[in-house]
């Protein structure tokens, strides 16, 4: 058995745990998801549904914070502490690497935002929610790029299952919206529902 | 001109005490001129002088309080505590505006004084903008009511005599049921759609760009102009010692005729609506309460006999039902309208208003199912109080009202049977659901 | 304090998380929007009403002190 030296530990750990982060991420946007068109996973009450997103959300802190700390502390490559939340000014892979920082500090902003929802008023909160949707993509293509693991063998057919899900959660939102009425649609809807409009539109 | 504003111009003469009646409707020497604004300023000017300004802020709230002006836009809330409240903000900062939006498809009022007593309104929301220290001034108008009342043309030539201090900037705001709402004003004014938003805080804190914002009914400034000059004992000769000076009634006979007039309150209503050839009488518009006439007969105008009987004068609308019509069907009409009229963006309105106007119009049509009545009652519980505004809240008084004063419309309708001896309508609902544009 | 719970009606989207999370405090009705007493929380409830604001994922629910029953003298 070849020597394993800790260097080379610190280095896998740090791969591992960039792949169960990025599960973990697709996990949460998912849920996320049906939380927000509230939709139901069978036989969860709605809060579980909600805390299951949230205690996702912050195994998947966790993760990536092993993730981010092994790749720093490792000598196999060199990243600085700092090319961690400051996008693309490591020497290794600044390019990927970068978008990998660019995607924590997005996720950074929304886990902070949340966590302190009851006091920063809705609209604030939500703007930077919606920065979730930048910050997974982002992940994936750092996941893609900064090493070769996912571009082939089991692994690259993890990251296309993961991809697929939360763009399959996605289209299904998309659809749900769209049959959501805009706001002055949804009378006459429900007065034609009632055959107190002959059609939505009349006039 | 319009048989509303013709009808206008026969005004009512006051119960004994009153002096210098009518107030806000001219004499009929005094009529507007569309094609010749300057020479209407310049009669306007000759009959009650330019702008008294006090030349200082606030000094004019001490004599409304002692008027005890109340607002004409329906809520009846003092004029004076509207004032005080919005002229704590600092100098330059609050924002005054002149609310002509008149959602209310019964009433005209407001549309008649536009084209009656424009530089009354005018005059008033220059003087309640030296009231709080406003750094900007708004009219805020019903859209359709642009070529009709000429304000533009009215506006440049006060600009020629120095009236006008703060320019005044016209907001055109959509024909909807509560475009006049104060914070649904407050939105559009802000470049936002003309809907409710939620309170606190309320408009007179944060309003208009998230300035004080002082929003009173055209017809209160008319009265605000003329106390400023006349005062507050010229006043308070008109109306009774709660409910002091006159208000602008519009006024829908039997007969089918509509008439903008001026009242004192207190005024009887058997004096203002012939009331023989009517069986029910509307009081306070879509939001308001019907009366059997008999009971009508016997009432004033005002608020102190009106409100314990579960009416109120709101923005003056009367209208006397005439007994060939059914008061269901009618009511079934206006509940439709106000459920269309619902902005959407609360779920017990959303929801409940077009339950009610569903059930209202099984009630109606003479085919009811068994249980509509505990429908009705039970979707009334459910949505007062529930809403961002009163839209379920007046709708709900509106509803009970019609309940209570056609229940034996009601027993007839559950045979199959109506009393109604005409199917065309009466009471004036416009057509048409919204699109989004039709908000901004 | 005694404190009250009370909705945004226009932010409320309906997810029904609050009437889970505090059923003693809050109802929903046919069309799932909460109903919500106006008498003061309990203080063994006030847990569960923190809760529910915090959770609601449109951020509708605010617990408010109320005046009490002495009548605290209203603003405006």
């Amino acid at each position: 058995m070849s020597g394993i030296t800790s260097t080379t530990a610190l280095w896998y750990a740090s791969r591992a745990t960039g792949v169960v982060s990025l599960i973990l991420l697709s996990a949460v946007m998912i849920i996320g998801m049906l939380v927000n068109r509230q939709g139901r996973l069978p036989g969860l009450p709605r809060f579980a549904v909600l805390g299951l997103h949230r205690n996702l959300s912050l195994l998947a802190v966790a993760f990536v914070a092993v993730h981010v700390l092994t790749a720093v502390t490792d000598s196999f490559v060199s990243i600085s502490l700092a090319a961690i939340v400051i996008p693309f000014i490591s020497s290794y892979e600044p390019l990927w690497l970068g978008l990998g920082a660019v995607s924590l500090d997005l996720m950074a902003a929304v886990i902070v935002t949340s966590l302190l929802r009851r006091h920063i008023g809705r609209r604030v909160w939500r703007a930077v929610h919606w920065l979730a949707y930048a910050s997974w993509p982002v992940a994936v293509v750092h996941s893609i790029y900064s090493s070769h693991d996912m571009q082939s063998g089991p692994l690259l057919y993890l990251g296309l299952v993961c991809i697929a899900a939360v763009l399959g959660a996605l289209g299904w939102r998309l659809i749900r919206a769209r049959t959501g009425l805009p706001r002055a649609d949804r009378v006459p809807q429900l007065m034609a529902d009632r055959g107190l409009l002959a059609r939505a539109g009349d006039r | 001109m319009s048989p509303v504003i013709a009808g206008a111009t026969q005004a009512r003469q006051a119960p004994a005490g009153g002096g210098g009646f009518p107030r806000l409707l001219p004499p009929p020497t005094h009529l507007p001129n569309p094609s010749s604004p300057g020479a209407d300023l310049r009669a306007y000017l000759g009959l009650h002088g330019p702008v008294p300004y006090r030349d200082s802020a606030g000094a004019l709230i001490g004599e409304v309080r002692a008027a005890g002006l109340t607002g004409r836009g329906g809520a009846a809330f003092p004029v004076h505590r509207k004032l005080e409240a919005v002229a704590a903000a600092r100098p330059g900062r609050a924002i005054v505006v002149g609310n002509a939006a008149e959602g209310e498809p019964a009433s005209h009022k407001d549309e008649a004084l536009l084209f009656l007593a424009p530089h009354l309104i005018l005059d008033g929301l220059q003087l309640a903008a030296e009231a709080v220290g406003a750094g900007r001034a708004v009219l805020y108008v019903r859209g359709d009511l642009r070529a009709r009342t000429r304000l533009d043309d009215y506006l440049p030539e006060r600009d020629a005599y120095g009236l006008d201090r703060l320019p005044v900037e016209i907001v055109w705001s959509p024909h909807r049921f509560l475009a006049g709402e104060e914070s649904a004003l407050a939105s559009r004014v802000s470049g936002g759609p003309a809907v409710p938003q939620f309170t606190p805080p309320r408009v007179f804190e944060r309003g208009v760009d998230g300035r004080p914002t002082l929003v009173q009914n055209v017809e209160t400034l008319a009265h605000l102009a003329l106390i400023a000059r006349y005062g507050p004992g010229w006043f308070r000769a008109l109306g009774t010692p709660d409910e002091p000076g006159s208000m602008l009634c519009t006024l829908r006979q039997a007969s089918g005729s509509v008439d903008v007039a001026e009242a004192a309150i207190g005024t009887p209503l058997a004096t203002l609506l012939d009331l023989s050839a009517a069986g029910a009488v509307l009081v306070g518009g879509y939001h308001g309460a019907w009366l059997p006439a008999a009971q009508a007969a016997g009432l004033t105008l005002s608020n102190a006999q009106l409100r314990p009987i579960g009416a109120f004068t709101g923005a003056g609308v009367l209208a006397a039902l005439p007994t060939d019509r059914c008061g269901l069907i009618e009511s079934a009409r206006v509940a439709r309208y106000l459920a269309l009229e619902s902005a959407g963006q609360c779920g017990p309105c959303l929801n409940g208003l077009p339950s009610i106007a569903a059930a209202m119009a099984e009630l109606a049509d003479n085919r009811p199912h068994p249980r509509v009545l505990d429908d009705l009652g039970r979707w009334a519980g459910l949505v007062e109080g529930r809403g961002a505004c009163h839209h379920p809240d007046g709708t709900v008084r509106f509803l009970r009202s019609a309940l209570r004063v056609f229940g034996p419309e009601i027993r007839l309708h559950q045979q199959g049977r109506c009393s109604a001896a005409t199917a065309r309508p009466f009471l004036p609902v416009p057509a048409g659901p919204s699109t989004e544009a039709d908000w901004s | 304090m005694p404190t009250k719970l009370s909705v945004n009606p226009i932010a409320c989207s309906g997810h029904g998380m609050c009437a889970e999370l505090a059923p003693e405090l809050i109802s929903l009705d046919e069309w799932g929007y909460p109903l919500i007493s106006g008498q003061p929380v309990p203080p063994r409830l006030v847990r569960d009403a923190k809760r529910a604001v915090t959770d609601c994922p449109a951020l509708a629910l605010r617990l408010t002190p109320a005046p009490d029953r002495a009548g605290v003298e209203k603003t405006r």
